[in-house]
């Protein structure tokens, strides 16, 4: 089976709850080792988001995530809105004209979307950032697809190894983002980016959760 | 949180009113999206200088705006960098033809903005320049990392590049007056205490009352240290000491010494910070020809300074004493 126009709507709106209801976690984790403004930015966008939402309710599922990503781009500023922006712009043009989207589809767009986010970012691997929950949440969702697990399997395992990348991010010493600004005294803290990451693919994971095999 | 607000989330929205009703001889205000331009802008065949940053460091850059300086700026949310969409349309309102720098502070969301603001430019068909500014001497240079800040330096950079801009140099010659001002200025800061974010409603972090946090940046981002307080004398020491064994300056050079408020220190005390600065400049044999002093670079209502040098040639000193009008700074009109 596979992921609907609907099922991607209800997503997006999940996530602009999960944002709003974590907005406070997020700033302060932000807080500790940058400038306090995660939470409020990411909360603005997904509501400009919410805004725009009625208007494309009836297109293809990469004219929704295109929207998005534009709609971010325009409103959460910061580092949050390019990288989070290209996110959902690079996930719209591997699902461009699609109606539906299968697990193997569900795995490139994310991939895209990781890819978009080290080249707009420049990130790697173990520097601190929403890089290190994406990274092995897209290895998780390909080694699933050589296993044959269904879709809401899938989706679990991919939001499991987001998390454990999330607070693998805990003792490293950021090495991009306002945090690196801190050294060695950005290690101890999680970082609110690999943070929005997770939340958001763990969204996707207890949206999606019913998704028949 | 104590603060002279009415409501968060519309703090910059109505500083901008208050802005236009003060300085509607020398700015326009745009809305949605946000930017402050020149009232005589575009000048045909002038390079526009833009710049633009998270609110919260007034005057910078809105300040800024006018005859001799920028042509335009873009405010964003408090402490986060503005979007490519105001970037666009601040940068097509500088646009006289000429071309457009923009001036931006090495900060990864700023920098990530302005990069797409200036392809969108590009594509419009306007020449686009940037200039990234990272002359924070606390942080720690690397490869591997989002590297230094900008801080008191862009000032300096909007202030001479805007008086190049007036003598109608070429977009490169502008952005080569910004590059040799990001060059040859360094810069530290410190704080005594933190701020508040107004949508946060408390401090970005407790520093207690006997201590300080040395290495401090723009954002009420915790610094690199933090340690007792000491006396101001004692604490120019630490925050010049890093500057000047950084560029190295040398003996003999001529420099712009700008001690800058956070925003919660009265200029009574920056003097007594300028005079210590000044004495150990002159004790290393260079020569303090020009000087800033005040709040320009704020971190809301933190009480605290930074110390900007940056060694100036006689093309820069002329470009310094250039006139300038702007709601924020203002000389030779």
């Amino acid at each position: 089976m596979s992921i609907t126009r609907d099922d991607t709507l209800n997503w997006v709106k999940a996530i602009a709850g999960v944002i709003n209801e974590k907005s406070t976690y997020l700033t302060e984790l932000d807080a500790a080792i940058g400038d306090a403004d995660h939470g409020a930015n990411m909360d603005r966008g997904f509501k400009a988001v919410m805004n725009k939402l009625p208007e494309i309710s009836d297109k293809d599922i990469g004219t929704i995530f295109k929207t998005v990503g534009m709609t971010l781009i325009s409103t959460v500023g910061g580092a949050g809105g390019p990288l989070y922006g290209t996110f959902f712009l690079q996930v719209g043009m591997k699902t461009a004209g699609k109606m539906e989207l299968s697990l193997t589809d569900w795995t490139d767009a994310l991939e895209a979307a990781l890819n978009g986010v080290v080249m707009r970012g420049k990130a790697e691997l173990g520097d601190k950032t929403m890089v290190d929950a994406l990274t092995p949440a897209v290895a998780a969702l390909k080694q699933s697809i050589s296993e044959s697990q269904p879709i809401h399997k899938a989706l679990e395992l991919s939001a499991e190894a987001a998390k454990k990348g999330m607070e693998g991010t805990v003792p490293l010493v950021a090495r991009k983002g306002r945090a690196s600004y801190l050294g060695e005294r950005s290690a101890g803290h999680q970082d609110p980016g690999a943070t929005s990451s997770f939340l958001i693919l763990k969204t996707a994971a207890d949206t999606w959760k019913d998704i028949p095999a | 949180m104590k603060k002279l607000i009415n409501k968060p989330e519309d703090v910059v929205r109505e500083e901008l009113e208050g802005i236009v009703y003060a300085h509607s001889d020398l700015v326009k205000v745009c809305y949605e999206p946000n930017y402050i331009v020149r009232a005589d802008a575009p000048i045909m065949g002038k390079v526009g200088v833009i710049s633009g940053g998270g609110s919260g460091h007034e005057p910078m850059h809105g300040g800024f705006v006018g005859m001799g300086m920028l042509d335009a700026a873009c405010p964003g949310a408090v402490f986060t960098s503005p979007t490519p969409d105001q970037m666009l349309e601040a940068t097509k309102a500088a646009n006289g033809g000429a071309g457009v720098l923009h001036i931006v502070k090495n900060y990864t969301g700023d920098i990530m903005n302005f990069e797409m603001a200036a392809e969108l430019g590009r594509a419009e068909g306007i020449e686009v320049e940037a200039v990234v500014t990272d002359d924070d001497v606390a942080v720690k240079d690397s490869l591997y990392t989002a590297g230094r800040r900008g801080v008191g330096v862009t000032v300096l950079a909007e202030k001479l590049c805007g008086a190049a801009a007036e003598e109608k140099r070429s977009l490169k010659d502008v952005a080569d007056v910004c590059r040799k001002a990001k060059d040859w200025g360094r810069s530290m800061g410190m704080a005594l205490t933190s701020c508040t974010v107004p949508h946060v409603g408390k401090p970005t972090f407790d520093l207690p009352e006997d201590e300080m946090e040395i290495g401090i940046g723009i954002h009420g981002e915790p610094g690199r240290t933090r340690m007792p307080l000491k006396s101001a004398d004692e604490i120019v020491e630490m925050l010049m000491e890093p500057i000047l064994s950084d560029l190295p300056y040398k003996e003999g050079d001529n420099v712009l010494l700008f001690v800058n408020g956070m925003g919660g220190t009265p200029l009574i005390e920056l003097y007594i910070i300028f005079r210590k600065a000044y004495q150990i400049a002159e004790k290393h044999g260079i020569k303090v020809v020009r000087n800033l002093i005040g709040p320009y670079i704020t971190s809301l209502e933190m009480a605290g300074t930074s110390i900007t040098m940056l060694k100036l040639d006689d093309d820069m000193i002329k470009l310094w004493d250039a006139p300038v009008k702007t709601p924020a700074l203002r000389w030779g009109v």
